[in-house]
């Protein structure tokens, strides 16, 4: 039972049903601790269905999950897990600072009632200079643009100093600058030996830190090994991609650069 | 209005003002945040109902209404949660029966009467009593002790619900927390707006103070010191005339701020934009 300590995520025939739609199809996925994972897929290949299903945040219509050897309704220690999902949700408009959003970050080391403690305050302070965003901080996060507010949501994961990160795009709509300072944490993160699972529809700067890439097709596992190696038109030096999200055309483009080494 | 302050009833009036003034924006920004805006107004229709029981079977109309009120809440965080779109009409359902409930039982109560029903509906401040004091002191302090002890929490909530369950928050407990302690909140403000009213003090001060705010606390403090504002010179205002009533008073005002602050908070934002300007578009 001491392996299971060192397998942060292990999902034996994950299935997931929404909407009627089988979006996971029985994956079979075990991230060992320290490994930086990337998930590529096309659009609806079930990328972030299913990092939440690891999360338990999407319950599974069959198969099962461990998070740390436990299934997540049982887990407990929370405070390990840094989840930055896809988009600062806005809600019902009521402002909030950039600090405010990163110091509940915290949330799951603090204690009900117990005021903001020092390494409260640090943690934050460090967090967002982490992410370049330390002269924002008394900003409105509504304020600020698409790859500053991805950066508050990483912010807000670095803050909680967890020892897994799980992050649903950190990269998709984020400008040059967000993603050279995002590769950057990361880095910083994979050199201190933090467990890594991401989503990306492309890997960018990224690719250097990743270990292990997870291609998914149609709810299945289509590939599990080294990172893919993007080739054609996608290869070429100097090729930057910088496709707009929301055109089905260009991302069906970028993913064809996705082929399985033979 | 000095005679007035002198009077033991204006005393009173003025204190359960001052309360509903500080407790109803304060969960009114989680509300808000949450987008249930409109949980307070069904409250309210429920809590009618609580009301009439509580003619009808001689208690205190109060604490029966807090009773209702809870139930109604509860039921309706359920089916909030069990996000099914049927849970829209299902909600409406709820509202009808609870004021058709409230207005029936009272017709029937042996101390009902149209007179007593209006009191409730749009407020009677001017008849709080003494004991209604005390519950409506100790309910205040159960809200605002909710907000000090869960407030961290419940931001993150709601902020995103899903990144709250990611932080192994009791996801469950904390909405039934916001929804129970909305009920309280409509059991307060019942005597001081009326319970058709009663949303009122929980939204638009909020929607006045996020003119001016960056964060959310603030948003939060700035949000009960216009409730308060609201809630007490409504009430001042309402002495000028015998003819004017204090709950409508209170809602107006309230308005009129909002009408005032949306200009100069738009004002507002633009100067502190053309500072950090490029910043933003940075």
């Amino acid at each position: 039972m001491l392996l299971l300590t060192d397998t942060a995520f292990a999902m034996t025939g994950g299935q997931v049903i929404l909407d009627g739609r089988h979006v996971l199809r029985g994956i079979g996925l075990t991230v060992r601790a320290g490994e930086v994972v990337a998930v590529l897929g096309a659009n609806g290949s079930g990328k972030s269905t299913l990092v939440r299903a690891l999360l338990g945040l999407t319950p599974l219509a069959a198969g099962s999950t461990l998070l740390y050897g436990v299934p997540p309704a049982r887990f407990r220690q929370w405070w390990r897990i840094g989840y930055v999902p896809q988009r600062l949700q806005v809600g019902g408009g009521v402002p909030a600072t950039v600090r405010e959003v990163v110091a509940s970050g915290r949330i799951a080391r603090q204690r009900r009632l117990r005021p903001t403690s020092s390494a409260d305050r640090a943690a934050v302070a460090a967090a967002l200079e982490a992410v370049g965003l330390a002269d924002r901080a008394g900003d409105r996060v509504q304020d600020l643009s698409g790859g500053q507010q991805q950066r508050v949501l990483i912010a807000r994961a670095l803050a909680g100093e967890p020892d897994t990160y799980v992050m649903d795009e950190p990269t998709a709509g984020v400008d040059a600058e967000s993603q050279r300072m995002l590769a950057r944490t990361l880095a910083t993160l994979a050199g201190q030996g933090k467990t890594i699972v991401l989503v990306a529809h492309e890997l960018g700067p990224l690719e250097p830190l990743i270990t292990r890439g997870i291609v998914l097709r149609d709810g299945l596992v289509a590939h599990d090994g080294p990172p893919p190696q993007p080739e054609g038109e996608c290869a070429r030096p100097g090729h930057e991609h910088v496709h707009p999200h929301e055109e089905p055309q260009a991302v069906a483009r970028a993913l064809e650069g996705w082929q399985v080494k033979p | 209005m000095i005679e007035l302050l002198g009077l033991p009833f204006f005393q009173q009036a003025l204190l359960a003002a001052l309360l509903v003034g500080l407790c109803a924006p304060a969960v009114g920004t989680f509300i808000v945040q949450r987008r249930l805006a409109l949980l307070g107004d069904g409250i309210g229709h429920v809590a009618l109902t609580g009301v009439a029981l509580g003619f009808l079977t001689g208690t205190a109309p109060v604490l029966t209404a807090v009773l209702v009120s809870i139930a109604g809440a509860v039921t309706i965080e359920l089916v909030r949660a069990r996000g099914k779109t049927t849970g829209d009409v299902a909600l409406a359902l709820l509202f009808y029966g609870g004021i058709a409930g409230g207005v029936l039982l009272m017709g029937i109560a042996p101390g009902g009467s149209n007179a007593k029903l209006n009191s409730y509906l749009f407020g009677s401040i001017a008849t709080v009593a003494a004991e209604d004091l005390w519950v409506i002191a100790g309910l205040a302090v159960a809200v605002i002790g909710v907000v000090v002890a869960f407030g961290r929490e419940l931001f993150v909530l709601c902020q995103d619900e899903e990144v709250a369950r990611a932080s192994g928050l009791p996801v469950r407990a904390l909405s039934m927390i916001i929804a129970v302690t909305a009920a309280l909140t409509v059991v307060i403000a019942m005597r001081v707006v009326g319970l058709l009213l009663v949303s009122a003090l929980m939204v638009i001060p909020v929607a006045t103070s996020q003119q001016f705010t960056r964060g959310f606390r603030a948003t939060m403090l700035l949000a009960m010191a216009f409730g308060v504002i609201a809630a007490v010179g409504g009430l001042l205002g309402s002495t000028m005339s015998a003819r004017v009533p204090p709950g409508a008073a209170i809602v107006l005002l309230a308005l009129a701020g909002f009408a005032l602050a949306l200009p100069i908070g738009r004002f507002v934002r633009r100067g502190s934009r053309g500072r950090s300007g490029k910043e933003v578009t940075g």
